[in-house]
């Protein structure tokens, strides 16, 4: 006690309520460890039941903070629960329960370490759930490192397979390489702002910052090089064009649900991350950052779609249309400074956009993973004829790839819609040009998720084996909930709209009335 | 009466099909009688809900807006549940529920390669819940959902049951549409928040639009221009549709002809004119030169055709050039025409793909120089063709030429704004037009119908018609021959509704 008196440490205030989420999710984690530990081998699959069953756990604390409302801060500002943390903890959870149940049988089945597995694909979601509160740059940093760390491992864990070690790999040392770049800049960002706290640094960035008891304005060239870093650092994260090339190596060589983990719940992180840096943290520099992600999107987009058509792997064209959802998911981002109307249908479109994304994205997984569990092939031409001897999955597959396509009415329609929507209130020359960029984009997109659509209706068998495909349970349950939510959320959009609906939190709050 | 009474009708015309199709769905594939009997049902069910609303509409409101719904859907977006049927929809909306039921009943004995009936009827159950919602939304972004309902369905259609390019042709009909309903999604929010984004309500933005400045206003005009041309098609984004009509099943290019090519003209005349009038002003002269150029390049292109069905769909881009023409005048004379000829291009070119299909099912082809003498081997089949024929080159007293005739007469005088000039000039060349149909369509008939069978086929025995054949097609026949006689049944009812509705701001 004495040392830290000398310090001048005060023992923070921990609000447990808003704790809660991350404290359950924590005990779930030991509790899978200690699980592991004792469990013999043939009841090793209780160990998937308890991830699964601890993410819905955690969830429960997220729906007694909504009930509640209050905004709460802690740790001086660095840890904040507000709707938007909410919304998103919410998300992360339900998309970590949903991988879980496309893990079950496909972990089970390939002998790999269940307890170890799950240990690691929680330990990531917990730092999802840090991500959606961190309100500081160091929260922010420990976030992303838990998030990232577990997933490196995850990627390559098929150890034996010389493609999930170098999915693995690469995603690694990419990993690594964006995080430094991104501290480079948060280094640089601190060192003229004197704050981590993003408060802090937009009050400083906007007014200059007193230190020494002297004004000093933040030397504009420093503060471009520090955002430009930042971005650059989480645009590798969601896999933005030129920063993605880690992406369809690793999509393909990871296990089917940890690439489905990948492309749905990281990807969603790192929006988050951007989302909480550009409103909290640099709403001021919209000269830097808006230009950046309209070049950003308009390329991820065409690139993304353009590789996809040429792709013959369903796993690595579902890797490439992942790219370019996210540079539709992106587009909202570059008008976040047109006023304050705009800022909130711009974080409405993301937020809904995200939620949509998991749905339908997951959902396509889950019928991948069901599919190649007796064809074990991740050839598209596989899918021949599908529609001959698994109806039932090729229209759920059907469903999943029109919502990507953005097909009304199924649930990608509104997400596409509200990214638009975002576009064309923000108004101006150039939001009307990425909305049309979008638009063709959006086209040319149609064209490789019909190219499965082709290939399961209209084909003929692939092998002529039509043995009617057994889709396990848990699988089944993942393919009832995403497919359930695609085709609900598509012909009554106001159910997710509720939730990215966020203009009435503080976030806007920054960009004027 | 009021506006909104009995408005749940709506709902159940646009919804009875949709539960008709789950129904289908939900019965095992091995019931193929019975499915044909619920998919029937449904089909009747929804066209009986049709006679309710013929005989519940008031003529005396033909302006009006009735059964009138307005509902919350997605508040947040601003987006609402708003249906109601004018003098405009009605026509429409009832021949999309009559051409469904002949499909269905011509689907009795008729379900193309590979079979299915499950699929195909739920497809086409689904198809009809886009269409009629179509025709009866409101609301721009219910419009939109219920437009794009369509191109699943169609998409499938084509690429399962069709003919040999049955893929290419379904990929090209789903992209270009897609590329289309892109743009014009784009020109349907700037509307919205050009008019400071209170409501995507039809009514709210025409009677608010006169704000937004006409530069803007033409560029949102070419938005949605591009939606609906591409869907009419116009010449020159006409392209997908001899591809997509020749590869779908006959009762695929049925619908395509008869409702879904209606889907792009009826937004020009619901929600394009109305509510940018003042664009539509600018954009005229340049969609009445397009028209043109398509109902000579459509036809030019019909003499160089050697297959009957590509011939007919040809024909199409050829006839719908007249409707834009009437609805580029801006006049009601134009687009009474315009509408009277959407309705009558649907009867006619629906009946012709019906009969292409029972050609293509007797003779396995529908190569113009291998066929011949269908008189001799099928003679009612035969006369049936030379009637539609007739009726297609807008013969008077049938009812094409009540599309035809007064579209090219209208843009002698078309509103005032217009160069009148361009526009008689435009008339000569649609009037040449008319001749050129005449050529191609008597000559079609002439080299099918007449003469004696070819060698191939003389020894063959060719069945003249079966009874779903005659069940379905009798109603078509009728109501060309009703409507060609009796055309003020129709014009009643659209001439109020166009000259309040499409045409408000040009009152005076």
């Amino acid at each position: 006690m004495f040392l830290f008196a000398v310090a001048g440490w005060v023992r923070p205030v921990v609000d447990y309520h808003a704790l809660a989420p991350e404290i359950v999710l924590t005990a779930v984690i030991v509790g899978l460890l200690l699980a592991d530990l004792f469990l013999p081998e043939r009841t090793k699959w209780a160990t998937s039941t308890i991830a699964g069953l601890g993410l819905l756990g955690a969830a429960l604390p997220v729906l007694t903070l909504a009930v509640d409302g209050t905004e709460r801060a802690m740790f001086g500002g660095a840890y904040v629960v507000d709707d938007f943390a909410l919304v998103l903890k919410a998300l992360f959870l339900i998309a970590g329960y949903v991988v879980v149940l496309l893990s079950a049988n496909y972990v089970e089945e390939g002998d790999y370490y269940q307890g170890e597995y799950y240990f690691l694909l929680l330990s990531s979601v917990l730092g999802m759930m840090v991500m959606a509160s961190a309100r500081d740059f160091i929260s922010m940093f420990v976030a992303l490192e838990a998030l990232s760390i577990p997933a490196y491992m995850l990627a390559a864990w098929r150890k034996r397979d010389t493609r999930s070690n170098e999915a693995g790999m690469k995603y690694f040392l990419l990993g690594v390489f964006a995080s430094a770049v991104m501290l480079y800049g948060m280094s640089l960002i601190y060192g003229v702002t004197g704050s981590t706290l993003f408060t802090a640094v937009a009050a400083s960035l906007h007014k200059g910052s007193l230190l020494n008891g002297t004004l000093h304005t933040a030397n504009p060239a420093i503060v471009t090089l520090g955002i430009v870093f930042v971005v650059v650092g989480f645009a590798f994260k969601v896999s933005a064009v030129p920063f993605h090339s880690w992406a369809p190596d690793t999509y393909e060589g990871a296990p089917t649900p940890v690439t489905a983990f990948l492309s749905v719940a990281s990807k969603a992180a790192g929006f988050v991350a951007l989302l909480t840096l550009v409103f909290i943290a640099f709403p001021f520099s919209k000269d830097v950052w808006e230009p950046l992600f309209w070049v950003l999107a308009a390329m991820t987009m065409t690139l993304g779609n353009v590789v996809a058509l040429r792709q013959t792997n369903i796993v690595r064209m579902l890797a490439y249309s992942s790219i370019a959802q996210g540079g539709f998911i992106l587009m909202p981002l570059a008008v976040i400074g047109h006023g304050r109307t705009a800022a909130g249908d711009a974080l409405t479109a993301v937020v809904t956009y995200l939620i949509v994304y998991a749905a339908m994205n997951l959902g396509a997984f889950a019928v991948v993973l069901a599919v190649t569990r007796k064809t074990r092939s991740g050839e598209i031409a596989s899918f021949g004829g599908l529609f001959a001897y698994a109806p039932g999955l090729t229209l759920a597959m059907t469903v999943f790839l029109f919502s990507l396509a953005g097909i009304p009415p199924l649930g990608g329609w509104i997400a596409k819609f509200t990214v638009f929507r975002a576009l064309i209130s923000a108004g101006g020359g150039w939001a009307a040009a990425l909305a049309v960029i979008g638009g063709v984009n959006s086209v040319i997109a149609l064209y490789y998720y019909a190219n499965v659509a082709r290939a399961m209706w209209m084909d003929p068998v692939a092998d002529d084996d039509t043995t009617p495909i057994r889709v396990p349970a848990s699988l089944g349950l993942a393919l009832v909930l995403t497919g359930g939510a695609t085709v609900l959320i598509g012909v009554l959009p106001g159910l997710v709209l509720r939730f990215g609906n966020l203009t009435t939190s503080t976030f806007t709050a920054a960009f004027g009335s | 009466m009021h506006l909104t009474d009995n408005n749940w009708l709506l709902s159940a015309a646009v919804f009875v099909p949709l539960l008709g199709a789950l129904v289908v769905m939900a019965v095992p594939k091995a019931y193929e009688r019975e499915i044909k009997v619920v998919a029937l049902l449904t089909a009747l069910a929804t066209a009986g809900i049709g006679v309710a609303l013929l005989s519940l509409f008031d003529y005396g409101n033909a302006q009006k807006l009735q059964f009138f719904t307005d509902r919350s859907w997605i508040p947040v977006i601003h987006a609402r549940y708003i249906m109601g049927l004018d003098g405009l929809g009605l026509p429409l909306l009832i021949l999309s529920m009559v051409i469904v039921v002949l499909v269905i009943v011509y689907s009795w004995d008729h379900i193309p390669e590979p079979g299915n009936p499950k699929a195909f009827l739920a497809l086409i159950l689904i198809l009809e819940v886009g269409m009629n919602g179509t025709f009866v939304a409101q609301d721009l972004i219910l419009f939109f959902v219920f437009f794009e309902v369509v191109l699943l369905p169609m998409y499938f259609m084509i690429g399962v049951w069709g003919g040999e390019q049955r893929q290419y042709a379904a990929i090209k009909f789903f992209l270009y549409t897609l590329f289309g309903s892109a743009l014009m999604l784009l020109g349907f929010l700037a509307l919205f928040f050009k008019t400071g984004a209170e409501s995507f309500s039809i009514e709210y933005l025409a009677a608010h639009s006169s704000s937004i400045v006409h530069s803007t206003q033409l560029w949102i005009f070419g938005g949605l221009f591009m939606g609906f041309a591409i869907k009419v098609p116009m010449f020159p984004f006409h392209t997908w549709l001899p591809d997509a009509h020749t590869q779908a099943p006959t009762q695929g290019s049925v619908i395509l002809a008869a409702i879904l090519l209606k889907l792009g003209t009826f937004g020009f005349v619901r929600i394009a004119i109305p509510v940018l009038p003042g664009a539509a002003t600018t954009w005229a002269p340049w969609i009445a030169l397009l028209a043109v150029i398509g109902i000579i390049y459509g036809a030019l292109a019909c003499l160089a055709q050697t297959d009957m069905k590509r011939l007919i769909a040809f024909s199409s881009v050829a006839h719908m050039g007249f409707v834009m023409l009437g609805i580029s005048t801006l006049t009601s004379f134009g687009i009474n025409a315009a509408m009277f000829g959407m309705v009558a291009h649907g009867l006619i070119t629906g009946m012709l793909f019906f009969i292409a299909g029972s050609v293509k099912e007797r003779y396995h082809t529908l190569e113009i120089r291998r066929l011949g003498g269908l008189l001799k081997q099928a003679p009612h089949l035969g006369w049936i063709l030379g009637f539609c024929a007739m009726a297609s080159l807008g013969l008077p007293g049938l009812a094409g030429f009540w599309g035809e005739f007064p579209a090219i007469l209208s843009s002698y005088q078309p509103a005032k704004g217009l160069p009148v000039e361009t526009f008689r000039t435009f008339m000569v060349v649609a009037a040449i037009g008319t001749v050129l149909a005449a050529s191609y369509l008597l000559w079609l008939f002439q080299r099918t119908a007449f003469g004696e069978p070819s060698e191939e086929f003389s020894h063959h025995h060719i069945s003249d018609m079966h009874a779903p054949e005659w069940i379905a097609w009798t109603p078509l026949l009728a109501a060309i021959v009703v409507l060609g006689l009796l055309p003020n049944l129709l014009f009643k009812v659209l001439d109020p509704a166009i000259v309040h509705t499409t045409l408000s701001a040009f009152k005076g």
